[in-house]
Formats: C-alpha cells, structure tokens, sequence
C-alpha cells in the first residue's frame, strides 16, 4: 500500500508516495540521503536515529524528540522533521560548540542524535536547568566517552543559553538569535499553515493488517511484516489522546502518551509521584511516541503502564464502529498476549475513579539498569485506609506471569487489615503463591520470586515509613 | 586548536561505511548462519531462498575460488562452514539481493541440516574434554611449591569474569566493488585493513595486489573490530567479485551480536599466601579462558592475561598457569585490555577473600604490595619509572581518603536500606604488542606546491583520537599551524602490511613513523633554506612557526615560498618512513624477555551505594590519578580515559551476556544486553600525574586506550564492600558482573536466614 504524505523536513518541503508504514529512518537515509541520522539499533535503545518532530500545539509549534526508527512516515505528513543537518548553521550551534569544546564525540557515530537530543530540550522548554538538558539524553547511548564529556556540554550549554534567553516572549527568535537553531525555524509556523492547507489526498478504505499507535512495539516486533502488509495509523482513528476528569472519574484517551500522562495536572494532583516514577520508562523519545493504548493491547507481562493501571483497578473503553462495550483491565487478559479483544476493536479509552482522599499509591521496578530499561519485576499497589485498616487494596506485579498480574488473593487477603510487619509478611507469602515466573534474559524464576516480595516490602516501607522497617521483614 | 573529527562528527557531515553515496546498481548482502551449537553439516538447502524474486546470487563454501580459512594466529577458521557446525551464529552462506529486506528474507529460508553433538559452553567443561585451542602455558617467578610454609594466611578459591560485547555504536559491515584487471577495492570497518586484505586475497585467490582496503573511520570498535571484521568484509568482496557488481554487507544489530566473538568469559582458581604483616608471599592461579570456536585471537589474549596476572604488586613466588579452552560459543576475541583485565580481577579477587579471612580491609594488603622501582615481574622484566606507589599515595592525599572513609561509615550508621561501599583500584598495565613482530608501523608524508600536507599511516581512527594526535606530530615537526595538516583514509595501497591499530599503541608507533617521515623532509628543506639564504650548511636553520631562522635571526623565508623553492629546485617533498620499537623481546621457550616499551600506572578509589532491600545499586564516584605521560592532547586522553573506565565499570556491573546450555544467546539485543546510559554516569574526577615524562612514547606521553578501563574492576569490590555492611558476616561467591540479580540473591540466600542483617 502506498499513501501521499506532505511534510517539511529541515528547511524542505518534502512530498512523496509511500507506505505509511515505512520507517522515518530509512525514508531519510534512502529516499532523502540525510545519513547525518543513524541506525544503531533498530529497536529504540540506542537514540542514533533521534530525530524532532514540530506540530502545533496551541499558537505555537511545540517540538519533541523521537526514534526515527520506531516512527511511522505516515505520521510525520503536515509536520516540521529536524535532523542533525536541519540544525546546522554557518558557525557551529551553541550545542555543537560545547560538544567539540568538552571533547563530547570520539567516534562520532551516536554525535547526531546527541546533539538533536540537547538542542530537543532547549527548543521544547522555556527555563532551563542543567540536570534537565542531561535527563534529555537519557535515550542516547554513547560507548566512547562514557558520558562525562557530555554531561559537561551539556551543562555547559545549558549556562549559556539560560543566560542568553531573557526574552521569552518569542522563544524561537531568541534561539535563533542566541545561536543554537538556524534562521529558517522562524518561517515554519507560517509554511506548516500552508502545508495544512493543501489537500492530501483522502486515504483509501481498507482492512488494515496493523494498526499502529506509537510503533514503539510493532516496529520493534514486526517492522519488516508491517511493511509487506496493510496498516491503519491510530492518529488518524479518531482514538483521543486527552486526559480529563469527568463525573468523578478520570477518564485517559488510548492514544495519550507517557509524556501527556508525565505532563498532565489531572494526573499530577491525584498521583503525585507518578511524574518521578515514570522516568523509569524508556527514554524521552519513547514516552514521546508509546501510548497507554499500545501498551495495553501488546500484553507485555512487563508492562509498566499496565501494572500501574491495573493498582488503580481502571475500566477498559472498547470500540468497533458503532459498538461500544466496557470491562476491567484485570479481566482483559486471558493468557500470554491473548486478550479479550475482538477483530477490528479498539482501545478508545480507560476510566477510573479518583483515589479517595485516604489512599495511597506506590510503583516499584526493578530493572538491570535503572533507566532505558525492561523491568524484571514491577508492582504497583493501591491503597485506602480508614481507621488504621485497609478497606480497600488492589495490587498488581509484572515480570511474574505470563500476563501483566492482577494478584487478586493478595488483594483480598489484606482488605480489613491493618498494617503490620506480620500482615505483610503474610501478605508476601500469599502474593508467591499467585505468581509463575519464568527465567528468560531479564532474569531467574528464583530471583524474580523473591524481587517480587521485596518489591512488595518496598510498597510499604516506601508508604508507611514509621510502621515497617527493612529488619523486621527481611 | 580544534580536532577537526569533532566538528563533522557534531554537524552530522562524518561519514561511516553505511553512509558513502552508493553507486547505481549496488546489491545488499544478508548472513545464513548456524542456528545449531554443534553438529555435522549434512546438506545446505537454498532451493526456497533462490526463488525469492530479486536475488541475484547465493554462495556457500563450495563458491570459494581460494582456500576457505580465515584464521589469524592459528588456521582454524573457516568463512563458511565446510562439514561442521561449530556455534550459533557461524556463517553457512550469504545471500545478495536488490534490497536488504528481500537479502534478509532468503537469508531465513535457506535450511540446513544437522547432525547434531554435544554442545559445550563452559570452559572447564572443555578442559575436561580435553578441547584446548593452544597448549596451556605457565609463567614461574621464584619457588611457588617453596613459599607456603613461610605463610601465616592461605587462602583459596575461584573467581568468574563474564564475557562482555563491544556494542560500537556502528554495526559490522563493508561495501566492496569490482576495479579494473580483476581486482577488488573493499571500504571496511576494520581494525586491520592488511588482515581484510590478506584474507580477502586467500579466499579469492588473487595476489594481495589486486585488494584494496580503505579504511574512513569506525563508529567505534574496542577490540570488536580487530579480527572479527573481516569475515564480513570478504564476504562482499566474494560476492562483488562473483557478480562484478558493487556489494554492501551490513549487519543488522541482532546478527551481529549473534554472529561475533566478545570478551572472553573466565573462570580461575587461585591460591595466596601472606605473612602476618600482609605481605604476598605467593600466588598461584590458573585461568581458563572460554575462547569459543576458534582461535581468532585467544592465544595472545591468553598471554596477556598471563603478563597481567600480578597486576600492580610485587609477589616474590608465582605460578600463572593459563588454558584456552575451545566451546561451542563464537570466537571470543579482543576486547579493550585484552585478557589484561580478567587476570587483574582475580589477584583482586584473591586479595579480597585473603583481606576477608585476616579480618582487615583489603586496601591494606593492596597497599603494602605496590610496586617498586625495579621489582621483577613474572616475565622476567622490571619496573622502570615505577608509578604505581606515587599514585596511590596522591589518591589518599587529592581525594581525602579518611574523610571519605568517615562519611561512609556515618552514612552506614545511620541507614539500614542503603549502604555505602569503597574499594581502591591501582592498575599496572604494559605496553607493546606482546607479539614483538607487530611492534611495526610506517607513515606516508606528503608536502603539497601549496604547503598543505598529507599524512597517510596504519593507524585507524575509530573514535581514539589518533588522527588528531598525528597531525600534532606533523604540525610539531615541521612547527607549522595544524590546519594545515590532513590526515588520509587509512589504506593498503598507501601503507603497507600494517599490524592492526590496537593494543593502545597505534599513536605511539605511528607517531613515531610520522615524526621520522617528517624529520627526512624538514632535512631536505632546511638544505634548500641553507642555500637560499646563503648558509654554509643546514645546521643553521630553524623552521619556527613557519619561519625560517638563519642562526637564530628571523629570515624574510616563510614556509609557502621554501616549499615553492624546493618544489622548483627538485627536492623530494614526500617521504615514507618506517617505525619499529627498539629494546623489546621476548622468549617463549622460558617465557621471559622484556616484552613491553614501558608501563602505565594509576590508582582510582571507587564509592558506591547499595539498595539492600530492592538489590540495586549506583556507583557514585570514580576518582583516579592517572598516569598520562606529558599527554600531546589532554582534552583526547582525559575523554579516553572516563570512556574506558565506563566499560570497565559496565563489564563489571550491569553488562551480562546470557548463553543457555544450546549455546544460544538470550541477550541479543539493546534491550536485554545493558552498557552503561548517561544516568549510569558517575562522578568521574582524573588527575593526571604530574612530573610523567615517558621516553619510550611519542613525545613523551604514554599510550591511553586500555589502561584505564581497568579500574572499573574496583567497582565489583566496592559493592561487596557495601554488601558486606548490610551482612557483615555473609561470604559472597566471587562471580562478575554483579548485577542486581547477584546483589539481591547474595543478600536474601537461604544460606543467612538467620543471620542477622546490620
Ligand atoms: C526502547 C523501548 C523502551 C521501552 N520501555 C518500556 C518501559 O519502560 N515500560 C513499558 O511498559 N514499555 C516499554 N516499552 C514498550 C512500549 O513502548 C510500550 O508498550 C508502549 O506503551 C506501546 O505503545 P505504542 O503506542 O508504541 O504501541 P504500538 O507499537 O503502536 O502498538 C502495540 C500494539 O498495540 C496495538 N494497539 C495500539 N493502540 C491500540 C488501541 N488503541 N486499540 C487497539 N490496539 C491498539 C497495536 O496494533 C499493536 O498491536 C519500550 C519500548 C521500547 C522500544
Ligand atoms: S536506531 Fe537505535 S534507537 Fe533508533
Ligand atoms: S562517540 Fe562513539 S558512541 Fe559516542
């Protein structure tokens, strides 16, 4: 198959007929010869291919970072796609400078997505920070340097522009002016509305064999079968990507990503530390482009949302055409990656009730590297507590079955409970015997068993500080 | 000054193999390899894969027109498998096709049937099999059997070292095409372009002077790319030479994680004896080194492993025995330290359990064994310019070692969930190819009418920095502006049967040809200055940033017109000179000799932090001073440097490779097999040693490359070190990288259920 797509990459408008399928990455390096992005990985780990993507949001254009090799071409028509040579001026770029200065690059090879990384983060944010700059490279591998170096540039740019940028009236000027974007980026709001106006073409009816949401598990599964079949993109689905409260209810379209869900103050103000915890997934491209949808409907028993989701006991929304149908998450799944979801249905949303004014909410995961990673174990627990007992639990693990678990006996076993080392430790020992790890690369059956009680430990020391101890369960 | 790498690299305008324009008709190529550890190979089936519409070729062994071995030390490896399979991974046939999805596509289709045989993947398994690659071989210093009556602690035990994978950001590959007469020109991500060469030559059976090798620059390569770029390589250029069409042979992430050999995996019994002061009285290892399948460079990362095998302290009795022992597992090859690691790991492991049994911190035995001025080594070869006591010394002073040592004893006192561990890393690392006969390299200097100037040498730029290092040299030399010095694409028509840019030397051997080339034509220049100013000889002249001087006095000659002259009055502005380090030999019959020019020294002290209820950790610091030499580019080896000890860290943390008992990989991926991210980052602070000047390197620095990778080694003692203050009485398997499955099934064993916990 093969649709039209319109979009202006660095400073050139760019029209062609492709499979909406087709990776950015092999689009820019085969159709466009833009080799400045590179292949390392092919499955989002390693940030080589790191490209912005600009769009409207709002006034204004608001750019983010992505894995060009995770990205659908389809999904770049009517929008502004920077490359490392779409960064380039005539002088070196404030970020470049600081990279050369502080010797930031040895081979070079992962140097592009580096750089369009940082500049990323001084496009897409107005106040700046130097821990910040550094967290916007947090899907960018380097094996030369180590990374020092690049701390250092980072840092470095970060002084200079936050004492360059006073005018924030008009950010992308003051970019321009301060040296770190080229002139052009000042005229694509004006050429993007242009684009916009020109019709694209209408997209032919058809059975799609894939639907993609953000790529970020078909292409790294199935990207060369994504290629020889039909594929529909959810983004032009109709599938919401909002986060609004409603009826008392918080209600997550299936097309939000981990960003919108990092970046929303509905979510913020019922799970504050949610923020902080969903750093732990992936990398900025990433939670750029995954959706709460994707990760539900791919079925990983790892699947942070997913185990977060399943703590807050969330409502499932189905659609198929006119069809609509709802149930809990914990029932959606029936064996590994087998769900309750009929051909053609789509996630439209999830739906769950605030949490109460008594509760309390943790996520734990525990992966080989702390960041950029698959857990080995995660668990999420939800709590209400009214007069020292628990009316309410809902606990969940992931990495332990052969689908994201919702541990039900451990969840019955603790309502009406208080919260005691003995009623924990017994809680523990129930969770084990709900639980059928695997050994497989991410980890040992024996120690996934036991990183699940200590996991489980960590929920309660994490919450009740003054009631549990590390000694007391050990 | 700015190294002119860095600014293409941060433009995006550096190009890599994958990257060079392609020609009209270029082909792709995709890898049928062995999806079985061990068996006979009965018949290959490519009647599927030959019918997918775009291929244009498939060959196997039966198409090689030369001999099929590719083998480097020993001739035991095969390009593609005859009538055996020996590991997941080896190379059956490769597919050329008009796109890489359909290569790829036929690659899966083609079958082969196996005969299958026992599978071996652990070293001592094959030792018992009586599977050895090369004989075993022992080093002797002083009376091992002797000195344990003089010994109030001995200690034995074992120690594993897993095996760790490059991961250089850009994959394998090669782009070959076919030049006139027959020949073949090949552009190659490799360490060694003589060795594509040569081998290319063999399989296809042509003299090595229709092959030529270029070589632009590597994203990275580690070792990776020594010997185990080749294969590749050939294979576009057999499959180039068969069509007459230009070839790409680019491997996908997960085929080459699959298909190449990493560092090798250890498993080492040892044996140690103190006095009661703390002094080593002997030492008694044995390595087994699980060097996969074949050869490739085991036998020499086997040798210096044994070189290694005291690292930076003085024993008076020693015995290192080491055996390279043949599993079903890709060829295990060169990796950053080359066996140097895995032998310093287990004298550290060794110290540990001693410091461990004696009750005392193992820094005190560490401390009290530091080289001295003219210690022997097990090889034969003392010390000279020894650095290893200066360094540690400037640790505890620089770092405040006892104010770091209370502020993680106060942290430990007041946390029951976190505990904070520490460990000293010296390092003593030795530099040369250990094979004397490598220790060669040569330099092609061209001064152009304009007085630009190329130099050509054997060297490989992949990331070290050494194409800058000798444009220094150039610049120096001639004591004219860097800019106007070039650096060329390393290739074989240019500089010939060049030993491999590895073992941390290529700046300083190739440094070294470069000065010489430059100092022949400074020498017919200075003759054309003497005349043109009149001297009575060239003993008069000076060139000085770009001026001539006559008898110290400024002269109105400026380089640009002395060139010019020259040029006009016949003076050869081009020379190709040679370089072979002098002094160095060794004798394998004794196993002894003086193998290395010099030393590099150093010592880091490592702080950690422990989460002992979730079993994670983070490495907070590494302070280090360094041992540089007088460094010609600090900005280089500083960069060097932190990137090394990252490795060194990762390989002895979070970097696992998972073989199951098939011989298959389970980390074959980014997403399985973690190296360090930006958030793994620790403090790094390096000093470099002040007063270093190193005569045996150019200029007076010292070799960078490897050494410092080395003191990641003291991040594994550090989390022990933290364990240990959680369970103070628990006694922990030496068993690398400690991941944070190891950290939490070490804390929470049933072996301590009722030991309390601090
Ligand atoms: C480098 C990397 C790191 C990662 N890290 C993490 C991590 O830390 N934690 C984690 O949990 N996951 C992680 N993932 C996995 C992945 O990002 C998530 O599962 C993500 O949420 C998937 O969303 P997506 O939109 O990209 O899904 P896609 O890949 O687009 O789709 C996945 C599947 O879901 C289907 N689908 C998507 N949306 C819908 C819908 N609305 N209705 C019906 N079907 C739908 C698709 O058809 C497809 O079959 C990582 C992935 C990568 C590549
Ligand atoms: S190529 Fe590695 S993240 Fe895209
Ligand atoms: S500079 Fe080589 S991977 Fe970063």
């Amino acid at each position: 198959m093969k649709t039209k797509i319109k979009f202006i990459c660095n400073s050139e408008n760019v029209s062609a007929e492709v499979h909406p399928g087709l990776s950015l990455l092999d689009f820019l390096r085969k159709n466009l010869a833009l080799t400045g992005t590179k292949e390392g990985c092919r499955e989002g780990d390693c940030g080589a291919c790191t490209v912005l993507i600009g769009e409207f949001g709002g006034k204004e254009i608001s750019y983010y970072s992505v894995n060009s090799c995770l990205f659908p071409i389809g999904d770049v028509n009517g929008k502004h796609v920077v490359t490392v040579e779409g960064i380039n001026t005539d002088e070196l770029t404030i970020v470049q400078e600081s990279f050369v200065e502080e010797g930031a690059s040895q081979c070079g090879f992962c140097t592009p997505g580096f750089i369009v990384s940082l500049t990323g983060y001084f496009l897409s944010n107005k106040i700046y920070n130097p821990n910040d700059a550094i967290d916007s490279m947090d899907g960018n591998i380097c094996r030369c340097t180590g990374h020092s170096s690049i701390i250092r540039a980072a840092q470095k740019s970060a002084e200079i522009l936050s004492g360059n940028i006073t005018n924030h009236i008009d950010h992308i000027s003051a970019l321009i002016k301060s040296g770190l974007i080229p002139d052009y980026f000042s005229e694509i709001p004006k050429r993007l509305k242009q684009l916009k106006q020109e019709k694209i073409s209408e997209e032919e009816k058809v059975v799609p064999n894939f639907y993609i949401a953000g790529g970020t598990d078909l292409f790294v599964q199935k990207w060369e079968d994504v290629l020889k079949n039909d594929v529909k993109l959810l983004s032009s689905n109709g599938i919401s990507s909002t986060i609004i409260e409603e009826n008392g209810k918080c209600i997550i379209g299936a097309a939000a990503t981990v960003s919108d869900l990092i970046n929303s103050d509905i979510i913020s103000k019922y799970l504050p530390h949610l923020k902080e915890q969903l750093k732990l997934f992936g990398s900025l491209p990433i939670r750029n482009t995954a959706t709460v949808g994707g990760n539900i409907v791919n079925a990983s028993p790892i699947a942070d949302i997913t185990i977060i989701l399943l703590a807050l006991n969330v409502v499932v929304h189905l659609k198929k055409e006119n069809n609509e149908r709802k149930l809990f998450l914990k029932d959606f799944y029936k064996g590994y990656k087998t769900l309750d979801l009929k051909e053609g249905e789509l996630v439209d949303c999830i739906s769950f009730d605030y949490p109460a004014g008594n509760s309390h909410f943790n996520f734990e995961k525990v992966s080989r590297r702390t960041y950029l990673d698959i857990a080995s174990v995660n668990s999420s627990i939800y709590l209400e507590i009214t007069d020292d007992s628990i009316i309410t639990a809902h606990l969940s693990a992931g990495g332990v079955a052969p689908i994201p678990l919702f541990l039900k006996k451990t969840s019955e076993f603790l309502n009406g409970k208080t919260i005691t080392a003995d009623n924990v430790t017994e809680a523990a020992a129930i969770s084990q015997t709900e639980i059928s790890p695997i050994t497989d690369a991410r980890g040992s059956a024996d120690y996934k068993s036991l990183l699940l009680r200590q996991l489980f430990y960590a929920h309660f020391i994490t919450l009740f500080p003054d009631k549990m101890n590390v000694k007391e369960l050990a | 000054m700015k190294n002119y790498d860095l600014i293409r690299h941060v433009k995006g305008e550096s190009q890599f193999v994958d990257d060079i324009l392609v020609p009209e008709g270029l082909l792709y190529a995709s890898v049928s390899y062995s999806k079985i550890a061990h068996g006979e190979l009965i018949n290959i089936n490519i009647k599927d894969a030959i019918k997918i519409k775009g291929v244009r070729g498939i060959y196997t062994v039966r198409d090689i027109p030369g001999e099929n071995q590719i083998g480097g030390i020993v001739p035991d490896e095969v390009l593609f498998a005859t009538d055996r399979v020996e590991f997941i991974g080896q190379p059956i046939a490769i597919v050329v096709a008009d796109s890489q999805l359909i290569a790829m596509e036929a690659a899966r289709k083609i079958e082969i049937e196996v005969n299958e045989l026992p599978v071996i993947t652990d070293p001592r398994e094959a030792f018992k099999a009586d599977q050895l690659i090369v004989p075993p071989r022992t080093f002797n210093l002083g009376n091992i059997d002797e000195c344990w009556h003089q010994c109030e602690y001995i200690i034995e035990g074992s120690a594993e070292s897993g095996g760790q994978e490059h991961l250089y950001l850009e994959v394998q590959g090669a782009f070959a095409f076919p030049v006139e007469g027959g020949g073949v020109k090949i552009i190659s991500s490799t360490q060694s372009p003589t060795a594509v060469q040569r081998v290319t030559a063999r399989i296809l059976n042509l003299p090595m002077h229709k092959v030529e090798v270029d070589v632009l620059r590597l994203g990275g390569a580690f070792g990776g790319k020594e010997d185990q770029a080749t294969a590749w390589a050939v294979m576009a250029a057999l499959a180039s030479f068969k069509l007459n069409k230009p070839v790409k042979l680019i491997l996908p992430r997960q085929e080459d994680m699959i298909m190449t050999g990493k560092r090798h995996p250890y498993s080492s019994d040892f044996k140690i004896g103190l006095n009661k002061g703390g002094k080593i009285i002997g030492y008694e290892v044995t390595f087994y080194q699980n060097a996969g399948a074949a050869a490739d460079l085991s036998p020499a990362v086997l040798e210096r492993t044994l070189f290694h095998c005291t690292n930076s302290y003085y024993i008076p009795n020693v015995k290192a025995t080491a055996i390279s022992c043949k599993t079903n597992l890709p060829p295990n090859t060169a990796f950053r330290g080359f066996g140097g690691p895995q032998a310093m790991f287990v004298i550290e492991s060794a110290i540990y359990k001693a410091a461990e049994e004696m009750g005392i911190d193992p820094l005190e035995i560490q401390n009290k064994n530091l080289l001295d001025e003219g210690d022997e080594f097990p090889y034969g070869q003392k010390t000279e310019n020894c650095h290893a006591k200066i360094t540690w010394r400037r640790v505890e002073e620089k770092y405040n070692i006892t104010e770091i040592r209370n502020s993680v004893n106060e942290f430990n006192n007041n946390n029951n969930i976190y505990k904070k561990g520490i460990a000293f890393m010296p390092i003593c690392f030795g530099i040369s190819f250990t094979n004397t006969s490598m220790n060669q390299a040569s330099a092609l200097v061209h001064v152009y009418t304009d007085g630009s100037i190329s130099v050509s040498t054997a060297a490989v730029e992949m990331g070290q920095g050494v194409n800058e290092k000798i444009r220094q040299v150039a610049s120096k030399v001639f004591s004219v502006n860097i800019e106007r010095v070039k650096t060329e694409t390393t290739n074989t028509t240019r500089i010939a049967n060049t030993s491999p840019t590895a073992a941390s030397s290529s700046a300083d051997l190739n440094g070294k040809a470069t000065e010489r080339a430059c100092l022949n034509i400074l020498a017919h220049l200075k003759v054309t200055a003497a005349e043109i100013l009149n001297a009575s000889s060239s003993s008069h002249i000076v060139i000085k940033d770009e001026i001539v001087y006559q008898d110290g006095t400024k002269t109105n000659l400026v380089w640009n017109k002395l060139i010019k002259t020259a040029h006009l009055k016949r003076v050869n502005l081009s020379s190709h000179a040679f370089y072979a380090t002098p002094g160095i030999h060794f004798d394998r019959e004794i196993e002894k000799g003086k193998p290395f020019a010099y030393h590099v020294y150093g010592t880091a002290v490592i702080e950690v932090t422990v989460d002992c209820l979730r079993g994670i950790y983070k490495i907070d610091s590494v302070k280090a001073i360094h041992d540089f030499g007088k460094s010609i580019t600090p900005i280089i080896d500083l960069g060097q440097a932190e990137g090394a000890i990252m490795q060194g860290l990762g390989w002895m943390t979070i970097e696992e490779i998972i073989y199951d008992k098939k011989g298959e990989l389970l980390t074959d991926a980014l997403s399985t097999y973690k190296v360090p991210d930006i958030h793994f980052t620790p403090d790094v602070q390096i000093e470099f040693l002040k007063n270093s000047e190193n005569p045996f390197g150019i200029f007076k620095s010292k070799a960078i490359g490897e050494p410092p990778l080395m003191y990641g080694i003291g991040s594994y003692f550090a989390i022990m070190n933290a364990l240990k203050q959680f369970r103070p009485d628990a006694r922990f398997n030496i068993s690398a990288p400690i991941t944070p499955e190891k950290v939490l099934l070490n804390l929470y064993s049933k072996v301590y259920a009722n030991i309390p916990i601090q």
